[in-house]
């Protein structure tokens, strides 16, 4: 039976997906960001999951404003990296898991969570550099990743409850799995950050390592954090953070914290990173 | 859960809500076509006939071919999809953040490197006038 053992919560800036590409990481503005996730790396190895369900929001990519899904799963086998305007990132393709997704799809909407299907989509920065940043830079991937997209861009976005009862059902979607894999979720976006208006350049790490702390010892508590709040306090995008409750949702109530790293800045946005292991039940 | 006209009294942002979205569409969709190398050539080309295509109000017209980032902000634009315009015209990210936020590329990388902007002073706009202060949106 496949189980999930871990989660994962992980900032997804574009700066750092270039930084990376352009042989950056060892400047002086990003190496201490970029030591800092070594230890993140390492852990992954650690873990060596079999599958990565990676929770993210596309960014104008892959959708437009033409069809907006709340929550949407891709189920192909393959993910090619976007070209958002300067380029695909020179990152290996992404590979999914048909089999496995169409699992999780088929199980979630009977168990009354309405998931749009993907047959073919692009993936861009939003799923690939939680990628680069926890298993490094590599010619290719260590498992397949499946994409599951929720939409934060166009005001509201579904709610933290919402987003934590999904990891739920994720969680016993993967649990009725028949084959053993270990299975790790990503939740991804954040931290705080505001990228548009007169307030841009917006920081609050006192609000950023609170809820890093609660996301450990009071996750339903959190979950019930309005959206209000997110926008006042985290900054008009950081209401990406909803996402980090579908990976909570998806873990046991009792959870260790290996490992977690926050710095600021990456370009605009405060980069948080936290790893959460199951503890046995 | 609050309805998206409860966010009008935070300070310098824009709610890409039900009204943004839908007086932006068309501006948006602009946008998201010069993820395409051979648009971005038209577009720089010839910028009105280009514009031509697309149902823009005239404001967000004007916006577009004078790069007012906020205003086209304002007018609807969402800032995933203003950033695409940003990339064919050459700008950094920082160079439209320090337009939006009226100061200069280097303040404003100072500003972040800094720790960013705080969140002191810039919850409400209420807050800010009461206060008579000027933490607000400098």
């Amino acid at each position: 039976m496949a189980k999930i053992i871990a989660g994962v919560g992980c900032s997804h800036v574009p700066a750092i997906g270039a930084a990376i590409d352009l042989g950056k990481t060892q400047d002086d503005y990003w190496k201490s960001l970029f030591d800092k996730f070594k230890r993140s790396q390492e852990i992954m190895a650690e873990l060596k999951p079999d599958i990565v369900i990676e929770v993210y929001n596309d960014h104008g990519t892959a959708f437009s404003l033409q069809y907006i899904p709340t929550f949407a799963m891709g189920v192909q086998d393959e993910f090619q990296p976007a070209d958002e305007g300067w380029g695909p990132r020179k990152v290996p393709l992404v590979k999914g898991n048909s089999e496995f997704a169409w699992h999780l799809v088929e199980s979630l909407i009977l168990n009354e969570f309405d998931m749009t299907i993907i047959n073919e989509m692009e993936v861009d920065h939003g799923l690939t550099v939680p990628l680069s940043l926890m298993f490094g830079q590599v010619d290719q991937w260590p498992c397949p990743v499946i994409p599951l997209c929720v939409n934060v861009v166009t005001y509201p976005a579904p709610t933290g409850h919402r987003c934590f009862a999904l990891g739920r059902a994720i969680r016993k979607a993967v649990e009725e799995y028949p084959k053993d894999m270990r299975v790790v979720v990503f939740g991804t976006g954040g931290m705080s950050h505001q990228i548009h208006g007169e307030r841009c350049g917006l920081i609050n790490s006192a609000w950023d390592k609170k809820f890093l702390d609660r996301l450990t010892a009071d996750p339903i508590g959190l979950a019930g954090v309005p959206h209000k709040e997110y926008v006042t306090e985290a900054g008009a995008e950081g209401i990406e953070l909803v996402m980090w409750h579908v990976m909570r949702g998806a873990l046991n109530d009792q959870v260790d914290e290996l490992y977690r790293v926050y710095h600021v800045p990456a370009s605009n946005t405060a980069v948080g990173n936290i790893i959460l292991k199951n503890r046995a039940a | 859960m609050s309805k998206s006209e409860e966010y009008a009294d935070i300070p310098g942002t824009y709610l890409f809500d039900k009204r943004a979205c839908a007086k932006g569409y068309h501006l948006n969709n602009f946008c998201m076509s010069l993820m395409k190398d051979e648009n971005r050539k038209a577009f720089l080309a010839d910028e009105p006939t280009y514009l031509d295509k697309y149902k823009l109000t005239p404001e967000q017209r004007q916006a577009v071919l004078d790069r007012n980032w906020l205003r086209m902000i304002q007018e609807g634009g969402n800032i995933y999809y203003v950033s695409k315009l940003g990339a064919t015209s050459g700008y950094s990210f920082e160079k439209m953040a320090a337009s939006m936020a009226g100061t200069t590329p280097e303040k404003y990388r100072a500003m972040m490197v800094g720790g960013g902007r705080s969140i002191e002073g810039n919850r409400s706009k209420a807050a800010q006038s009461g206060a008579g202060d000027e933490k607000g949106n400098g």
